[in-house]
Formats: C-alpha cells, structure tokens, sequence
C-alpha cells in the first residue's frame, strides 16, 4: 500500500490513460474536517477526475489528544475514565476493554453478578451504536427521516444507562474488580420493555431503509474490500466480517459470560457497502436476542469482589488483552514495571485499521459512493486520533 | 367540445379589451391586479410550502416542529424571514463579484415568469397564452442558469460540482418531462392551458387516455422531482456530498431566493400536473350524471385547483422525507436509458390513440 501525501502539491495534471479528448486535468479537494459526511474531524484529500475518485489520502490529528500519554501518569484506576471518550459509542466496552487488562495482570476474580451485567450493557452498547449508525447512513446516502428515528430509539436506551450510571453518552461505570455500583431496581423491567418496543422497529428500519431499492441500489457492489486486503490492513468488526470472514472475539476469545449465551455472528460474503450495511442489520438482531438470554438470569452477588482502592499495582510484565467493540478489536496493551501507574499504555483502536481500507475500496468510484463508504465503515474519529 | 358553464377571462384578455374600448385607469388597474397576483402568489406560496414541508418533515420524523412562534409555529417562517433578511451578505473574496450577485435572481425570475401561467381558476389567470405549454417549458429550463451561473461563479470546487451535476440532470429530464406533457397536448388537441382545462370537463385526462396518459403522468411526476432538485434526486445539493452543492457559498437571502425558487417551482410542477392531467380548476365530473356533476360545481374551482395541486406538493414532500438520494451516474442512466425510452413509446402510443379517437 502506498499513500504519498508529498502528491498534494502535485496540481495539475492530465489524469492517465485518459480517453477523453477534451483536455481534462485532476484536481484536489477536501473532504473534511468539517464536511457533513465525514463523522467528525476526519479529513480526507481526494484526488479527482471530474467526478471519479483517483486517490484518497486520509489525513490525521485534528482531534488529537495524548490519551495514551496521559494515561502513563495516572493510576490503572484513573485510565479507565479516559477511555470512554475515545470511542465514546462504545464506551462501556472500552472501560470494559482496560478493566479486564487490568484485572488479567492483577489476577482479580469477579463474581458472575459482575459478568452478566457487563455483558448486558456491553450489547445494549452495541445496540445503541448500530442505531445511531443506521440513521447516519441513511443521512449520509440522502435520506434523513432514518437519522431521527435511530435518535428516538436510541434515546431511551440512554435514559436507562443515565438511570444505572448516571451519565448519558461518556458512560463511565466498569472498573477493575467489578462495577461503579450495583444496577438501578428498574434495569430489568426497563430492559424488557425496550427490547419489546424495539423489535418491531427494526422491522420498520428495514421497511424504510433496507428494502428501499434506490438505498440498495446505492451500496450494492459498491465499495468493495477483498479478503485479502481486509486481513493486510488489520480491518476488524462488521468490516472484516462483511468480507466473509467470521471473526468475531466473542466467539473467537470469549470473555464476560459469551460461552453461555447461543447467538449468530453475522457474515457477508462480497465486502461490499451492502454486506457491511447487512451484517450491522443481523448483529443488531443477535445483540436483542443475547440480551434476551441473559436479563433473566442475572445471578445475585456482589457488585465489586475487592474493595475500590485507589491504587491497583500490577506485577512487571507486558499485558495485553482485547475486545470486541460496536466497531471491532479494541486491544489494550499495559508494560507494567510493578508500580501503580503503567510504564508505557498502548491501544490498539478499530476505527484506525477500518479507516485505512477506504483507500483501497474508493479509487475509481464517484464521490457519492465514497460517502456511502465513510458510512458504512461506521468511523469515530476521536478513537483514531487518540 | 365542453358542455360546461365555464367562461374563461385572463386578467390579460381583460386589460386588453379594456384598453381596446379606451378606459385607460380600467386597463391599468388589470395590468397592477396581474403583477400583484403574481407577486403575492410568489410570496404566499413560497412561505406557505416552507411551513408545510417543516411540519409534513416533522410528522413523518416523528416530532412536532415548528411551535413556539405563533400557533402550531405559523409565523415561523415570518421569523425566519426576517432573520434571513439581518444575515450578512457574503461574496466570496475571489467570486466572480457580478454573476454571484446575479445567480440568484435569475432562478427566481424563471419562476416569476411561469407564475403568470398557471390557471387558478376560471376568472383568475393572468395570462392565457396560446403556447402556453411551450412557454412553461421554456421558461423553467431558464432556472438552471441561475444554479449553473451560481455555482461556476462562487469559485469553490464543491459548488462548481454540485452546478455541473445540477446542469446535466436538470437538462436531461427536462426531455423526459416535455415529451410527457406532449400526450397531453395531443390528446387536448391545444397548447393552451385554458383550453386543456375545459377539455377536460367531462372527465380528467388520466383516465380518459387510456393508460398512456397514465403512463405520461407519472414520466411527468418523476422527471419533474429531478429537474426541482428534489430528493431522490437532490445530487446538485447533495448536502452529504457537496456540503451543499451549488449554493454553499450564498448566504442570507440570496440563498433564501434559491430556496424560495425551488419551493415555487414545486408549486408550479404540482399545478401542471394537476391542470394537465387531473383537470385543473375544473371540477370532479362523470359522463352524463347531471345531478353528481352539479354537486360538483357548487365547490368553487378554486379550491378544486389548490386542493389538486397541495396533495402534489404532498406527495413531492413525502418523496423527500422517505427516500434516499440517488448517486449521478445512476440519475443519468435512469434519465437516458429508461424514462425516456418509455416516454418516447409512450408518445408514439398516444399518437395512436389520438388518431384512431381510441380515448373517451
């Protein structure tokens, strides 16, 4: 893979192997940081052909925050509040992602009342996730009614996680050796209920936007990523999957309580826009039905096994462990020299490695697929540019 | 050809036969009656529709929208209007200074002039041109100047995208659009729009055309939501795409006369499909059922007009709020390898018809 970001100064030029005998010349633009489409602050330069895409050069750092420095001068406990405002739609897994590292090192053991809770809220994250996403895409492809109907949906899952965590979307409630506090008394009850009003939604999310054929039309074969290259680049989530490849660390490397739930793991099979559109569709459905399984059964126990002091220590070593968040692997790599703060914090975040296969996918399509293939690659920049 | 007790008298033919028998204040009188229907219609219409598409937008959202300002937010648009008024006026640093300024007004003129056009009701038309659907034609392929004009001159690569993308699309189904609105015009037997509204007074063209006016009709509906830049077919906007395509660049109420052009030429696509193919002013009527035809009449025609034309814009509205947008390789394709093949079937069908009077 080559990327030259030294070619922006390279203007004007007759694009290759042209067949058009007008005089006709490439020309740059930007797309981002503040485009509508470009989720935040990504920007990407795109090297054009009237309307068709030559090149696209993602270009970095404008959320950029020293997440990882920051977090070698504070306490493992004190990390895991930084973490919920990277991939700030996967919150709980990503505070989930670093308690776990942490408590794998320091060998602390949960109870199951810990586990299943975690869990829960780790699919009602993913939920909520794919919500927000279908409407973007729908917004994004031209279509805006979606965009508010994922925001009603959406919105009353936030009311229960401010309910038991007390904070809407930077949600900051697992923490080594268990929970903030124990669920609120209407979890349950609440749960249920919303799940029962949103299955019949994603029956109307698919009557409005999936079966729609201009939407179909507009994702189908476009944006396609091979295997191969989907591999190479270290894409992960439903973009990995889209391509055929089931690889899913719920099954693959089962944490929480995973191996006692029953559940599908989506797969596509061209990786195309359509296929990563589709698995998001299933994974939402699987996401219902694991939380089905589990709401019933959550054991009675304690919320957190060792009492919350400030300071964890880790004995001298390289820990790493890892997560299967709304948008794929979140690795967290700890070098600990056996004092309480870490020596070196690393991340491994999804949408970083997912981002970089859109300069595979786009080059010869038009610009309005390339928005299709933003979208579909489900981005959060503020995850990127830790 | 009608039975009807309807005599149409433009606000035009009245000037001029007042001026043919000499009062002078009459046949200035008429001339300013026309100039202020048209004016008012522009600005009613255009506020009207900007209130309706906020609401029609919130209750297919789900929401309630506009509230606070007046009842259900009725004087909504009033404010935004005003606020849309204080907004700086912004030209770009390298604009080419003139055609920025000019691009607005030349969309808007387009639709000021097809405005004059359209029959409202018997006794309330200004103009009753004789080339009346050749006029409508020519007149609203002006407004793409002003999109085009608009985005060359704004110097940002977006807008100049969003322009030739609007350029292409509204040129190509302009075609599909006029070879539609010609089976009417052979059915009818007229270019002018009078003439087709009484033709039609024993029975609306849709029917009456058996199927190819049908067909016409619905060439018409969705070539006419392209050349209004109207979702799925809202490319040279494009907000996702192109930020905002061609008017990214205009601020205030020179973004607000592109605006109030597009809304008005809803209203004008929504009244030519009323008038052409659901009778326009003319009421509801069947063959020879005198007593349900006289019911019919007591509703003023009018209302039978705005009432046709408003579930038009309606159903423009429902386009927006429930599609996606298409991309502009597949606009072009569908323009040139499908509508208007079928609409040129289409018209030969419809010469059959009318020469073998196979239609009611």
């Amino acid at each position: 893979m080559t990327v030259h970001i030294s070619t922006l100064n390279d203007r004007t030029t007759v694009p290759e192997n042209s067949k058009s005998s007008l005089n006709t010349q490439e020309f740059f633009i930007n797309m981002g940081p503040q485009h509508p489409s470009t989720h935040g602050v990504l920007r990407l330069v795109l090297k054009m052909d009237g309307e068709t895409i030559r090149e696209v050069i993602p270009v970095l750092g404008y959320i950029h925050r020293s997440i990882e420095k920051i977090c070698e001068h504070n306490t493992y406990r004190q990390i895991v509040h930084l973490t919920d405002r990277m991939d700030y739609l996967s919150a709980v897994m990503n505070n989930w992602a670093v308690s776990m590292a942490v408590e794998k090192a320091a060998q602390i053991e949960l109870t199951d009342r810990i586990e299943y809770i975690r869990t829960i809220l780790a699919e009602m994250q993913r939920l909520q996730s794919h919500q927000l996403w279908w409407g973007v895409t729908g917004m994004d492809l031209g279509a805006f009614t979606p965009f508010l109907y994922g925001f009603r949906d959406r919105e009353m899952l936030t009311d229960i996680f401010e309910e038991t965590m007390g904070a809407r979307l930077t949600l900051n409630y697992i923490q080594p050796a268990g929970l903030m506090f124990d669920i609120h008394p209407d979890f349950v009850k609440k749960t249920k209920d919303y799940l029962k009003y949103f299955k019949p939604k994603l029956e109307e999310y698919e009557a409005l936007l999936s079966a729609n054929p201009i939407f179909q039309q507009r994702l189908r074969d476009v944006g396609i990523l091979d295997r191969e290259k989907a591999v190479s680049l270290g894409a992960t989530g439903p973009v990995l999957r889209a391509c055929g490849i089931p690889y899913d660390l719920r099954r693959v490397e089962p944490y929480g309580v995973y191996e006692k739930v029953s559940f599908k793991i989506a797969v596509g099979s061209v990786g195309d826009c359509w296929d990563r559109y589709s698995v998001r569709m299933e994974e939402m459905r699987q996401s219902i039905q694991i939380i089905e399984q589990l709401i019933d059964n959550i054991p009675e126990g304690k919320f957190i096994t060792k009492k919350p002091a400030a300071k964890i220590t880790i004995p001298e070593g390289r820990y790493y462990s890892q997560m299967e968040t709304a948008r794929g692997v979140l690795g967290v790599l700890i070098v600990s020299t056996g004092k309480e703060k870490p020596y070196r914090f690393h991340l491994r975040s999804p949408n970083f490695n997912n981002l970089w296969t859109i300069t595979q996918m786009a080059p010869g399509s038009r610009l309005g697929d390339l928005v299709a293939m933003v979208s579909t690659l489900d981005l959060v920049i503020p995850d990127m540019d830790r | 050809m009608s039975t009807s007790p309807w005599e149409v008298e433009s606000i035009a033919h009245r000037a001029a036969s007042a001026f043919q028998q000499g009062h002078v204040v009459s046949t200035v009188g008429y001339l300013m009656l026309g100039l202020l229907l048209t004016a008012s219609l522009m600005t009613v219409v255009g506020i009207v529709l900007i209130y309706a598409e906020r609401k029609v937008a919130a209750h297919f959202q789900c929401r309630l929208g506009p509230m606070r300002v007046g009842w259900h937010g009725v004087l909504q648009p009033l404010a935004d209007a005003v606020k849309l008024m204080l907004k700086e006026d912004l030209v770009p640093a390298k604009a080419d200074k003139i055609l920025h300024l000019l691009a607005p007004y030349l969309s808007l003129v387009a639709t000021v002039l097809t405005l004059s056009i359209i029959p409202l009701s018997p006794s309330f038309q200004v103009v009753d041109l004789n080339i009346g659907i050749v006029y409508v034609l020519a007149v609203t392929g002006v407004g793409v100047l002003g999109v085009l004009v608009g985005g060359w001159s704004s110097n940002n690569k977006w807008s100049m995208l969003g322009a030739m993308r609007a350029g292409a699309q509204i040129i190509s189904y302009e075609v599909s659009a006029t070879l539609s609105l010609l089976v009417i015009v052979m059915l009818a037997g007229s270019l002018k729009l009078s003439d087709i509204v009484m033709s039609q007074a024993d029975g609306w063209w849709i029917w009456k055309g058996h199927g190819v006016s049908l067909v016409a009709f619905l060439l018409f509906l969705i070539s006419s939501t392209a050349e209004l830049n109207r979702t799925p077919f809202d490319l040279p906007e494009g907000e996702s795409e192109l930020t905002a395509g061609f008017h990214t660049e205009y601020s205030g109420m020179r973004f607000a006369f592109f605006f109030l052009s597009e809304f008005v030429n809803m209203f004008v696509a929504s009244a030519m499909m009323a008038t052409l193919f659901f009778g326009g002013w003319m009421p509801f009527h069947i063959g020879q059922w005198e007593f349900f035809n006289a019911v019919m009449d007591w509703i003023p025609p009018f209302v039978w007009f705005m009432g046709k034309t408003s579930f038009f814009i309606f159903v423009y509205m429902w386009f927006r709020w429930t599609f996606p947008r298409l991309r502009v390789d597949q606009l072009m394709l569908l323009e040139w390898k499908v509508l208007l093949p079928i609409a040129l079937a289409n018209l030969l069908l419809a010469s059959g018809v009318v020469v073998s009077g196979f239609h009611f």
